[in-house]
């Protein structure tokens, strides 16, 4: 089942955006998970962990900061 | 897909670490204390010596590479547009984990940066240390698992961020100016050090590089124990081998356990000293290199985890706390291990709601 959730991690410091995230991600078994972090670090530290755990990225900057949508694949399509 | 091995390994923390372990074993061979190339917590202990902020008179010098680095780094946030105010969502617990930071490295005797160039220059009494800083900093990760944070910043004005690079450029002008009221130890390690210009240079260049690359020694190994990413720890091992490749090129490589200069063979001390330091830096969200970069580019919390690092750096050498080549005086075993339980106590309560 695809599912979507929103993470508010601005103002957190490193790396709590990015357990936040890969908690989110782990949680679901496929879907999307919107990140908005006020940071570049912060930006690269979750798209960072969105290759490392294999799922899609999209950056764009937003009111306040960024907002980055991860996609994670079900495993049917594509394997860990 | 494949793997992102640029991802995982970016080019940027390789120089950072490369660099600093090769400006770290020439700043030594150039006049600076053996093995004590950089270290960021003995330097700014040496600094709080000479503003007379404590009394060990062997140890006081107006250590430039921190002012230098600090500017650095100013200079590269500014240049990529992240040179912002942060509000410092937890200052007394920033201000409490920098200063047991800082006594955790001087019961050791440096941080994960100088303990990194001790290893490069062959010492092998600080392998007790990264094994205990890798135990701090997994403690650390549970902690952050759990829900440990110290909460959310908020993006203010610019104007209190030219507090810490105004006062390291007044660092570096009483350097020159050598007015009465500052120390210079006529012996021992503080009356050591590289030329003035190359000190500074050396900063300048280090604080540029950690801006850009992010580099973290705590993170390093943080990131890997929770994601698996090596993408830090590259910067760390970068370090290390150039260290040992540079001090083996200018004949300094010394490996051993016994005679290395400026550390101790109490490696039990060495092991709990670092892991506060791990524990307190994962807590603090970086070791006290990053610390000092997230201050210099305006972040409210490291800048209050540094003034605790000045004022755990006077409280260790006022109390005897801090080591020595001879040991580690029963104050600072005493405090070290109050703060691992202060620490863990911090960490284990204080979570954002």
């Amino acid at each position: 089942m695809t599912q979507e959730m929103t993470i508010d991690a601005r103002g957190l410091a490193c790396p709590i955006p990015v357990i936040r995230v890969k908690k989110a991600l782990e949680s679901i078994p496929q879907g999307r998970v919107v990140v908005l972090v006020d940071e570049q670090v912060a930006v690269e530290n979750v798209t960072r962990l969105a290759a490392y755990m294999r799922c899609s990225h999209q950056c764009a900057a937003c009111e306040g900061g960024f907002r980055i949508i991860l996609g994670k694949p079900g495993s049917g399509r594509e394997g860990p | 897909m494949r793997t992102d091995w640029k991802a995982m390994m970016p080019p940027v923390v390789i120089v950072a670490g490369a660099v600093l372990g090769v400006l770290g074993a020439v700043l030594a061979w150039a006049g600076n204390p053996p093995n004590m190339g950089l270290c960021i917590a003995c330097f700014q202990r040496d600094i709080v010596g000479a503003l007379g902020l404590h009394h060990a008179a062997k140890l006081q010098y107006l250590r430039p590479e921190i002012p230098a680095l600090i500017l650095g780094v100013t200079f590269a946030a500014a240049r990529a547009g992240e040179w912002r105010g942060r509000s410092a969502p937890s200052p007394a617990i920033s201000f409490l984990l920098g200063a047991l930071v800082m006594i955790g490295t001087l019961v050791f005797l440096g941080c994960p940066v100088r303990m990194t160039l001790r290893l490069g220059g062959g010492d092998l009494t600080a392998l007790a240390g990264l094994a205990g800083f890798g135990a701090g900093i997994w403690a650390g990760t549970l902690l952050l698992r759990r829900g440990f944070s110290l909460g959310r910043s908020a993006s203010g004005s610019r104007v209190p961020t030219l507090v810490l690079p105004v006062l390291a450029a007044g660092l570096l002008v009483l350097l020159f100016l050598r007015p009465a009221f500052i120390f210079f130890s006529a012996e021992g390690p503080g009356s050591q050090a590289a030329p003035v210009l190359a000190s500074v240079g050396a900063g300048l260049l280090l604080g540029t590089l950690a801006q850009r690359s992010r580099l973290c020694f705590a993170g390093g190994i943080r990131d890997l124990l929770l994601i698996g990413s090596p993408h830090l720890l590259v910067g760390l091992a970068a370090a290390l081998v150039a260290a040992a490749l540079t001090n083996l090129a200018l004949g300094q490589f010394d490996l051993g356990f016994s005679g290395q200069p400026i550390a101790h063979t109490e490696h039990l001390w060495s092991f709990l000293g670092m892991a506060l330091v791990g524990l307190g830096a994962v807590l603090l969200g970086g070791c006290p290199l990053r610390q000092l970069v997230l201050a210099a580019q305006g972040d409210g919390g490291a800048f209050c985890a540094i003034w605790g690092m000045f004022a755990g750096a006077a409280v260790a050498h006022n109390f005897d706390l801090a080591a020595s080549p001879a040991g580690v005086p029963v104050g600072g075993q005493v405090v070290v291990l109050a703060g691992l339980v202060i620490c863990l106590a911090v960490g284990w309560s204080v979570r954002e709601t």
